[in-house]
Protein backbone atom coordinates (compact mmCIF):
# COMPACT_ATOMS: atom_id res chain seq x y z
CA UNK A 1 0.00 0.00 0.00
CA UNK A 2 1.42 3.07 -0.74
CA UNK A 3 1.80 5.99 1.66
CA UNK A 4 0.42 8.78 -0.97
CA UNK A 5 -2.15 9.45 -3.17
CA UNK A 6 -2.65 10.30 -6.68
CA UNK A 7 -3.33 13.81 -8.30
CA UNK A 8 -4.64 14.81 -12.34
CA UNK A 9 -4.65 18.25 -12.95
CA UNK A 10 -6.29 18.55 -16.56
CA UNK A 11 -6.64 21.81 -18.66
CA UNK A 12 -9.17 21.54 -21.44
CA UNK A 13 -6.80 21.49 -24.11
CA UNK A 14 -4.68 18.76 -22.40
CA UNK A 15 -3.86 16.60 -19.04
CA UNK A 16 -1.18 18.83 -17.55
CA UNK A 17 0.00 16.76 -14.32
CA UNK A 18 -0.69 13.11 -13.25
CA UNK A 19 1.33 12.02 -10.68
CA UNK A 20 1.10 8.91 -8.52
CA UNK A 21 2.09 9.37 -4.88
CA UNK A 22 1.65 12.62 -3.58
CA UNK A 23 1.97 13.23 0.27
CA UNK A 24 0.10 16.40 0.55
CA UNK A 25 -1.38 18.86 -1.60
CA UNK A 26 -2.29 22.58 -0.64
CA UNK A 27 -4.93 23.87 -3.17
CA UNK A 28 -6.27 27.81 -2.69
CA UNK A 29 -9.76 26.92 -2.08
CA UNK A 30 -12.47 29.30 -2.34
CA UNK A 31 -12.89 29.80 0.73
CA UNK A 32 -9.21 29.62 1.95
CA UNK A 33 -6.34 27.51 1.80
CA UNK A 34 -7.17 24.15 1.85
CA UNK A 35 -4.32 20.94 2.71
CA UNK A 36 -5.32 17.42 1.43
CA UNK A 37 -3.80 14.05 2.96
CA UNK A 38 -4.71 10.80 1.73
CA UNK A 39 -8.10 9.58 3.12
CA UNK A 40 -9.44 12.77 2.97
CA UNK A 41 -13.09 12.64 2.65
CA UNK A 42 -14.82 13.31 -1.22
CA UNK A 43 -14.87 16.43 -1.36
CA UNK A 44 -16.01 19.26 -4.37
CA UNK A 45 -14.86 22.88 -4.58
CA UNK A 46 -13.35 25.36 -6.37
CA UNK A 47 -10.74 27.79 -6.48
CA UNK A 48 -9.21 31.10 -6.71
CA UNK A 49 -6.27 32.95 -7.98
CA UNK A 50 -3.38 30.88 -5.78
CA UNK A 51 -0.95 28.54 -5.67
CA UNK A 52 -1.32 24.76 -6.09
CA UNK A 53 1.68 23.03 -3.76
CA UNK A 54 1.98 19.56 -4.86
CA UNK A 55 4.39 17.50 -2.31
CA UNK A 56 5.95 14.40 -2.60
CA UNK A 57 8.38 12.51 -0.51
CA UNK A 58 11.35 13.33 -2.46
CA UNK A 59 9.99 17.10 -4.13
CA UNK A 60 7.52 20.27 -4.28
CA UNK A 61 6.37 21.23 -7.18
CA UNK A 62 4.22 24.90 -7.66
CA UNK A 63 1.31 26.15 -9.56
CA UNK A 64 -0.06 28.91 -10.23
CA UNK A 65 -3.62 28.41 -11.35
CA UNK A 66 -6.77 31.59 -11.90
CA UNK A 67 -9.43 29.58 -11.31
CA UNK A 68 -10.76 25.77 -11.45
CA UNK A 69 -12.42 23.10 -9.62
CA UNK A 70 -11.33 20.63 -7.28
CA UNK A 71 -12.36 16.80 -6.50
CA UNK A 72 -11.79 14.49 -3.99
CA UNK A 73 -12.74 10.90 -4.19
CA UNK A 74 -11.02 7.91 -3.77
CA UNK A 75 -7.89 8.45 -2.77
CA UNK A 76 -7.51 10.51 -6.38
CA UNK A 77 -7.64 14.53 -6.78
CA UNK A 78 -8.61 15.91 -10.02
CA UNK A 79 -7.84 19.54 -10.55
CA UNK A 80 -9.82 21.02 -13.60
CA UNK A 81 -8.63 24.25 -14.64
CA UNK A 82 -8.21 26.40 -17.61
CA UNK A 83 -5.23 28.65 -16.43
CA UNK A 84 -2.34 26.98 -14.94
CA UNK A 85 1.31 27.33 -15.23
CA UNK A 86 4.29 26.12 -13.32
CA UNK A 87 6.16 28.61 -11.26
CA UNK A 88 9.60 27.37 -12.56
CA UNK A 89 9.27 28.02 -15.79
CA UNK A 90 6.88 31.18 -15.48
CA UNK A 91 7.86 33.55 -18.63
CA UNK A 92 8.16 36.38 -17.16
CA UNK A 93 6.52 38.70 -19.24
CA UNK A 94 3.40 36.37 -19.65
CA UNK A 95 3.34 37.31 -15.49
CA UNK A 96 3.91 40.90 -15.85
CA UNK A 97 1.33 40.87 -18.71
CA UNK A 98 -1.40 39.25 -16.70
CA UNK A 99 -0.79 41.98 -13.78
CA UNK A 100 -1.37 44.43 -16.15
CA UNK A 101 -4.59 42.96 -17.48
CA UNK A 102 -5.92 42.44 -13.50
CA UNK A 103 -5.11 45.89 -12.79
CA UNK A 104 -6.91 47.74 -15.79
CA UNK A 105 -9.98 45.26 -15.10
CA UNK A 106 -9.54 46.46 -11.20
CA UNK A 107 -9.74 50.30 -12.54
CA UNK A 108 -13.06 49.76 -14.39
CA UNK A 109 -15.96 51.05 -11.99
CA UNK A 110 -18.80 48.42 -12.51
CA UNK A 111 -16.86 46.02 -10.01
CA UNK A 112 -18.89 44.16 -7.25
CA UNK A 113 -16.58 44.05 -3.96
CA UNK A 114 -16.67 40.14 -4.57
CA UNK A 115 -15.00 40.42 -7.59
CA UNK A 116 -12.90 43.25 -6.60
CA UNK A 117 -11.72 41.20 -4.00
CA UNK A 118 -10.47 38.13 -5.98
CA UNK A 119 -8.68 40.44 -8.69
CA UNK A 120 -6.63 42.04 -5.54
CA UNK A 121 -6.08 38.39 -4.51
CA UNK A 122 -4.74 37.56 -7.96
CA UNK A 123 -2.30 40.79 -8.43
CA UNK A 124 -0.67 40.29 -5.02
CA UNK A 125 0.04 36.23 -6.03
CA UNK A 126 1.54 37.43 -9.32
CA UNK A 127 3.74 39.83 -7.72
CA UNK A 128 5.10 37.92 -5.37
CA UNK A 129 5.53 34.85 -8.24
CA UNK A 130 7.10 37.54 -10.39
CA UNK A 131 9.72 38.61 -7.38
CA UNK A 132 11.31 35.19 -6.81
CA UNK B 1 -12.53 14.94 -81.82
CA UNK B 2 -9.84 17.47 -79.40
CA UNK B 3 -6.74 18.02 -81.54
CA UNK B 4 -3.85 16.73 -80.08
CA UNK B 5 -2.51 19.96 -78.53
CA UNK B 6 -5.94 20.02 -77.06
CA UNK B 7 -5.52 16.93 -75.59
CA UNK B 8 -2.43 17.57 -74.06
CA UNK B 9 -3.52 20.82 -72.75
CA UNK B 10 -5.76 18.82 -70.89
CA UNK B 11 -3.70 16.08 -69.47
CA UNK B 12 -0.87 18.64 -68.30
CA UNK B 13 -4.08 20.75 -66.38
CA UNK B 14 -4.98 17.51 -64.98
CA UNK B 15 -1.79 16.76 -63.63
CA UNK B 16 -1.16 19.83 -62.06
CA UNK B 17 -4.57 19.54 -60.53
CA UNK B 18 -3.51 16.85 -59.37
CA UNK B 19 -0.77 17.72 -57.85
CA UNK B 20 -2.73 20.02 -55.72
CA UNK B 21 -5.23 18.07 -54.66
CA UNK B 22 -2.47 15.16 -53.64
CA UNK B 23 -0.82 17.83 -51.17
CA UNK B 24 -4.02 19.21 -49.77
CA UNK B 25 -4.28 15.83 -48.77
CA UNK B 26 -0.39 15.01 -46.77
CA UNK B 27 -1.54 18.24 -45.37
CA UNK B 28 -4.63 17.18 -44.14
CA UNK B 29 -3.44 14.18 -42.89
CA UNK B 30 -0.81 15.87 -41.19
CA UNK B 31 -2.97 17.97 -39.46
CA UNK B 32 -5.94 15.03 -38.30
CA UNK B 33 -3.12 14.06 -36.56
CA UNK B 34 -2.67 16.76 -34.62
CA UNK B 35 -5.96 17.43 -34.36
CA UNK B 36 -6.90 14.26 -33.55
CA UNK B 37 -4.36 13.83 -30.73
CA UNK B 38 -5.88 17.38 -29.26
CA UNK B 39 -9.01 15.99 -29.29
CA UNK B 40 -7.95 13.26 -27.21
CA UNK B 41 -5.80 15.01 -24.93
CA UNK B 42 -9.34 17.19 -24.32
CA UNK B 43 -11.33 14.16 -23.41
CA UNK B 44 -10.54 13.83 -19.36
CA UNK B 45 -10.93 17.26 -19.19
CA UNK B 46 -14.57 17.23 -20.63
CA UNK B 47 -14.98 13.57 -19.11
CA UNK B 48 -14.28 14.74 -15.56
CA UNK B 49 -16.09 18.23 -15.76
CA UNK B 50 -19.55 15.89 -16.68
CA UNK B 51 -18.71 13.41 -13.77
CA UNK B 52 -18.28 16.19 -11.20
CA UNK B 53 -21.45 17.82 -12.76
CA UNK B 54 -23.37 13.95 -12.78
CA UNK B 55 -22.64 13.99 -8.52
CA UNK B 56 -23.34 17.59 -8.13
CA UNK B 57 -26.78 17.67 -9.56
CA UNK B 58 -28.13 14.23 -8.16
CA UNK B 59 -27.18 16.04 -4.60
CA UNK B 60 -29.35 18.66 -5.27
CA UNK B 61 -32.53 18.37 -3.34
CA UNK B 62 -34.22 21.18 -4.38
CA UNK B 63 -35.16 21.03 -7.65
CA UNK B 64 -37.16 24.22 -7.71
CA UNK B 65 -34.03 26.49 -6.57
CA UNK B 66 -32.14 24.39 -8.73
CA UNK B 67 -29.89 27.13 -10.84
CA UNK B 68 -31.61 27.56 -14.49
CA UNK B 69 -28.67 26.43 -16.55
CA UNK B 70 -29.52 22.96 -15.50
CA UNK B 71 -33.20 22.75 -14.94
CA UNK B 72 -34.43 25.23 -17.66
CA UNK B 73 -36.18 27.97 -17.63
CA UNK B 74 -39.81 25.76 -17.61
CA UNK B 75 -40.28 26.75 -20.91
CA UNK B 76 -39.19 26.13 -24.48
CA UNK B 77 -40.93 28.41 -26.84
CA UNK B 78 -37.15 29.88 -27.65
CA UNK B 79 -34.49 27.71 -29.16
CA UNK B 80 -31.37 28.82 -29.54
CA UNK B 81 -29.07 26.60 -32.14
CA UNK B 82 -25.79 26.84 -32.48
CA UNK B 83 -23.52 25.41 -35.22
CA UNK B 84 -20.67 24.76 -36.08
CA UNK B 85 -18.77 24.45 -38.93
CA UNK B 86 -15.28 24.98 -41.08
CA UNK B 87 -13.96 28.01 -42.12
CA UNK B 88 -13.09 26.32 -45.14
CA UNK B 89 -14.28 24.42 -47.67
CA UNK B 90 -13.15 21.37 -50.11
CA UNK B 91 -13.53 19.04 -47.48
CA UNK B 92 -16.24 16.37 -49.03
CA UNK B 93 -19.32 16.41 -47.07
CA UNK B 94 -18.43 17.99 -43.97
CA UNK B 95 -20.00 21.55 -43.44
CA UNK B 96 -23.32 20.63 -45.99
CA UNK B 97 -23.65 17.54 -43.19
CA UNK B 98 -24.16 19.36 -40.05
CA UNK B 99 -26.06 21.71 -42.38
CA UNK B 100 -28.53 19.01 -43.26
CA UNK B 101 -29.36 18.05 -39.85
CA UNK B 102 -29.44 21.37 -38.50
CA UNK B 103 -32.20 22.31 -41.30
CA UNK B 104 -34.18 19.34 -40.36
CA UNK B 105 -34.23 20.24 -36.60
CA UNK B 106 -34.95 23.61 -37.83
CA UNK B 107 -37.84 22.26 -39.91
CA UNK B 108 -38.89 20.58 -36.60
CA UNK B 109 -38.92 23.95 -34.23
CA UNK B 110 -40.78 25.92 -37.19
CA UNK B 111 -43.72 23.41 -37.47
CA UNK B 112 -44.23 23.27 -33.94
CA UNK B 113 -44.47 27.27 -33.45
CA UNK B 114 -41.72 28.10 -31.71
CA UNK B 115 -39.20 30.74 -32.30
CA UNK B 116 -35.88 30.23 -33.60
CA UNK B 117 -32.67 31.62 -33.22
CA UNK B 118 -29.62 30.35 -34.84
CA UNK B 119 -25.96 30.97 -33.82
CA UNK B 120 -23.17 30.20 -36.71
CA UNK B 121 -19.74 29.55 -35.58
CA UNK B 122 -17.16 29.42 -38.88
CA UNK B 123 -17.94 31.07 -42.19
CA UNK B 124 -19.17 28.11 -44.16
CA UNK B 125 -22.24 27.77 -41.81
CA UNK B 126 -23.12 30.77 -42.21
CA UNK B 127 -22.72 31.25 -45.86
CA UNK B 128 -24.93 28.36 -46.58
CA UNK B 129 -27.76 29.08 -44.05
CA UNK B 130 -27.77 32.89 -44.62
CA UNK B 131 -30.03 32.45 -47.74
CA UNK B 132 -32.75 30.24 -46.18
CA UNK B 133 -32.61 31.67 -42.46
CA UNK B 134 -31.06 35.02 -42.57
CA UNK B 135 -33.46 36.70 -40.31
CA UNK B 136 -32.98 34.22 -37.82
CA UNK B 137 -29.55 34.05 -37.59
CA UNK B 138 -28.50 36.34 -34.22
CA UNK B 139 -24.76 35.84 -34.25
CA UNK B 140 -22.31 35.12 -36.91
CA UNK B 141 -18.64 34.04 -35.33
CA UNK B 142 -15.44 33.04 -37.06
CA UNK B 143 -12.19 31.73 -35.84
CA UNK B 144 -10.53 32.33 -38.85
CA UNK B 145 -7.41 33.77 -37.49
CA UNK B 146 -6.91 30.74 -34.73
CA UNK B 147 -4.98 27.93 -36.29
CA UNK B 148 -6.14 25.43 -34.31
CA UNK B 149 -9.20 25.03 -31.87
CA UNK B 150 -8.31 26.55 -28.58
CA UNK B 151 -10.40 26.74 -25.24
CA UNK B 152 -9.94 30.79 -25.26
CA UNK B 153 -12.28 30.92 -28.75
CA UNK B 154 -14.41 27.99 -27.23
CA UNK B 155 -14.65 30.31 -23.79
CA UNK B 156 -15.82 33.57 -26.01
CA UNK B 157 -19.02 31.27 -27.82
CA UNK B 158 -19.72 30.09 -24.33
CA UNK B 159 -19.97 33.54 -23.01
CA UNK B 160 -22.03 34.46 -25.55
CA UNK B 161 -24.38 31.92 -24.78
CA UNK B 162 -24.85 32.80 -20.90
CA UNK B 163 -25.02 36.22 -21.27
CA UNK B 164 -28.13 35.65 -23.92
CA UNK B 165 -29.59 33.02 -21.61
CA UNK B 166 -29.61 35.33 -18.72
CA UNK B 167 -31.06 38.17 -20.92
CA UNK B 168 -33.95 35.76 -20.90
CA UNK B 169 -33.26 35.67 -25.09
CA UNK B 170 -33.89 31.89 -25.41
CA UNK B 171 -34.91 28.57 -23.24
CA UNK B 172 -33.30 25.73 -24.99
CA UNK B 173 -30.36 25.88 -26.24
CA UNK B 174 -28.68 22.61 -28.67
CA UNK B 175 -25.18 22.68 -30.68
CA UNK B 176 -24.31 20.81 -34.01
CA UNK B 177 -20.74 19.60 -34.63
CA UNK B 178 -19.47 16.58 -36.00
CA UNK B 179 -18.33 13.74 -33.86
CA UNK B 180 -14.80 11.91 -35.28
CA UNK B 181 -15.64 8.59 -35.84
CA UNK B 182 -12.68 7.56 -37.85
CA UNK B 183 -11.18 9.12 -41.09
CA UNK B 184 -14.11 8.72 -43.02
CA UNK B 185 -17.12 8.16 -40.92
CA UNK B 186 -17.76 11.40 -38.89
CA UNK B 187 -21.46 11.60 -37.74
CA UNK B 188 -23.19 14.52 -37.56
CA UNK B 189 -24.60 15.58 -33.56
CA UNK B 190 -26.85 17.37 -32.02
CA UNK B 191 -26.00 18.12 -28.40
CA UNK B 192 -28.65 19.83 -25.87
CA UNK B 193 -26.19 22.22 -23.81
CA UNK B 194 -29.25 24.24 -21.85
CA UNK B 195 -31.10 22.92 -19.68
CA UNK B 196 -28.22 20.29 -19.51
CA UNK B 197 -29.52 16.89 -20.10
CA UNK B 198 -27.69 14.56 -17.30
CA UNK B 199 -27.95 10.95 -18.06
CA UNK B 200 -28.24 9.01 -14.57
CA UNK B 201 -25.57 6.31 -15.68
CA UNK B 202 -25.58 4.18 -12.48
CA UNK B 203 -26.65 5.40 -9.27
CA UNK B 204 -23.12 4.31 -7.18
CA UNK B 205 -21.90 7.42 -8.21
CA UNK B 206 -24.66 9.49 -6.50
CA UNK B 207 -24.51 7.89 -3.20
CA UNK B 208 -21.02 9.18 -2.53
CA UNK B 209 -21.49 11.33 0.18
CA UNK B 210 -19.60 14.62 -0.70
CA UNK B 211 -18.97 17.20 1.10
CA UNK B 212 -18.84 20.93 -0.58
CA UNK B 213 -17.55 23.97 -0.02
CA UNK B 214 -19.12 26.35 -0.10
CA UNK B 215 -22.57 24.59 -0.90
CA UNK B 216 -23.76 22.79 -3.98
CA UNK B 217 -25.47 25.47 -5.57
CA UNK B 218 -22.85 28.09 -5.39
CA UNK B 219 -20.32 25.66 -6.79
CA UNK B 220 -23.10 24.47 -9.59
CA UNK B 221 -23.93 28.27 -10.35
CA UNK B 222 -20.30 28.14 -10.59
CA UNK B 223 -19.43 25.10 -12.70
CA UNK B 224 -22.18 25.16 -15.14
CA UNK B 225 -21.20 27.98 -17.10
CA UNK B 226 -18.01 26.56 -17.28
CA UNK B 227 -19.44 23.39 -18.90
CA UNK B 228 -21.29 25.04 -21.08
CA UNK B 229 -17.22 26.67 -22.73
CA UNK B 230 -16.47 22.83 -21.95
CA UNK B 231 -18.83 21.34 -24.22
CA UNK B 232 -18.25 23.88 -27.11
CA UNK B 233 -14.26 23.12 -26.72
CA UNK B 234 -15.22 19.93 -27.06
CA UNK B 235 -17.40 20.06 -30.21
CA UNK B 236 -14.70 22.06 -31.71
CA UNK B 237 -12.14 19.72 -31.21
CA UNK B 238 -14.72 16.81 -32.30
CA UNK B 239 -15.53 19.46 -35.46
CA UNK B 240 -11.31 20.20 -36.55
CA UNK B 241 -10.79 16.67 -36.09
CA UNK B 242 -13.31 15.74 -38.04
CA UNK B 243 -13.03 18.46 -41.30
CA UNK B 244 -9.15 17.11 -41.74
CA UNK B 245 -10.27 13.42 -41.62
CA UNK B 246 -13.08 14.65 -44.17
CA UNK B 247 -10.74 16.85 -46.51
CA UNK B 248 -8.18 13.83 -46.39
CA UNK B 249 -11.05 11.06 -47.50
CA UNK B 250 -12.21 13.98 -49.94
CA UNK B 251 -8.96 15.04 -51.57
CA UNK B 252 -7.77 11.17 -51.47
CA UNK B 253 -10.86 10.82 -53.98
CA UNK B 254 -9.99 13.95 -55.63
CA UNK B 255 -6.73 12.59 -56.50
CA UNK B 256 -7.10 9.08 -57.38
CA UNK B 257 -9.85 10.04 -60.09
CA UNK B 258 -7.44 12.67 -61.89
CA UNK B 259 -5.44 10.14 -62.04
CA UNK B 260 -7.93 7.96 -64.48
CA UNK B 261 -8.88 11.25 -65.61
CA UNK B 262 -5.02 10.99 -66.84
CA UNK B 263 -4.84 7.67 -67.93
CA UNK B 264 -7.69 7.83 -69.88
CA UNK B 265 -6.64 11.26 -71.71
CA UNK B 266 -3.21 9.78 -72.25
CA UNK B 267 -4.65 6.33 -74.12
CA UNK B 268 -6.92 9.01 -76.33
CA UNK B 269 -3.78 11.24 -76.45
CA UNK B 270 -1.95 8.07 -77.95
CA UNK B 271 -4.60 6.67 -80.15
CA UNK B 272 -5.37 10.11 -82.06
CA UNK B 273 -1.59 10.32 -82.46
CA UNK B 274 -1.36 6.97 -83.82
CA UNK B 275 -4.07 7.93 -86.41
CA UNK B 276 -2.42 10.50 -87.29
CA UNK B 277 0.16 8.76 -87.87
CA UNK B 278 -1.70 6.46 -89.98
CA UNK B 279 -3.27 8.72 -92.19
CA UNK B 280 -0.45 10.38 -92.80
CA UNK B 281 1.02 7.10 -93.96
CA UNK B 282 -1.43 5.98 -95.75
CA UNK B 283 -1.78 9.37 -97.84
CA UNK B 284 1.88 9.00 -98.78
CA UNK B 285 1.29 5.57 -99.90
CA UNK B 286 -1.76 6.59 -102.36
CA UNK B 287 0.01 9.22 -103.37
CA UNK B 288 3.05 7.49 -104.50
CA UNK B 289 0.88 4.63 -106.40
CA UNK B 290 -0.45 6.97 -108.11
CA UNK B 291 2.36 8.00 -109.68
Amino acid sequence: MSEGFKIDIVNPEKSFLSKENVSEVVVPAYEGEMGILKDHIPIISFLKPGIIKVISSSEEHNFYVEDGIVEFKDNTLSILTSSIFDIKNANKKHVSDEIQEAEKELNKDDLNDQKRFLLNHKVEILKSISIN
Amino acid sequence: MASLDDLKKRISSVKSTQKITKAMKMVAAAKLRRAQESAERGRPYSEKMNNIILNLSSGVSDKENAPKLLSGTGDDKVHLCVVLTADRGLCGGFNSNIIKKAKSYFQKISDTGKTLKIITVGSKGYDQLKRLYQDKIIENISFKESKNANYFDADKVGKIIIEKFENNEFDVCTIFYNQFKNVITQIPQEQQIIPLKTEEKDNKSSEENYEFEPDEDEILGNLLPKNISTQIFKAMLENSASEQGSRMSAMDNATRNAGEMVDKLTIEYNRSRQAAITKELIEIISGAESL
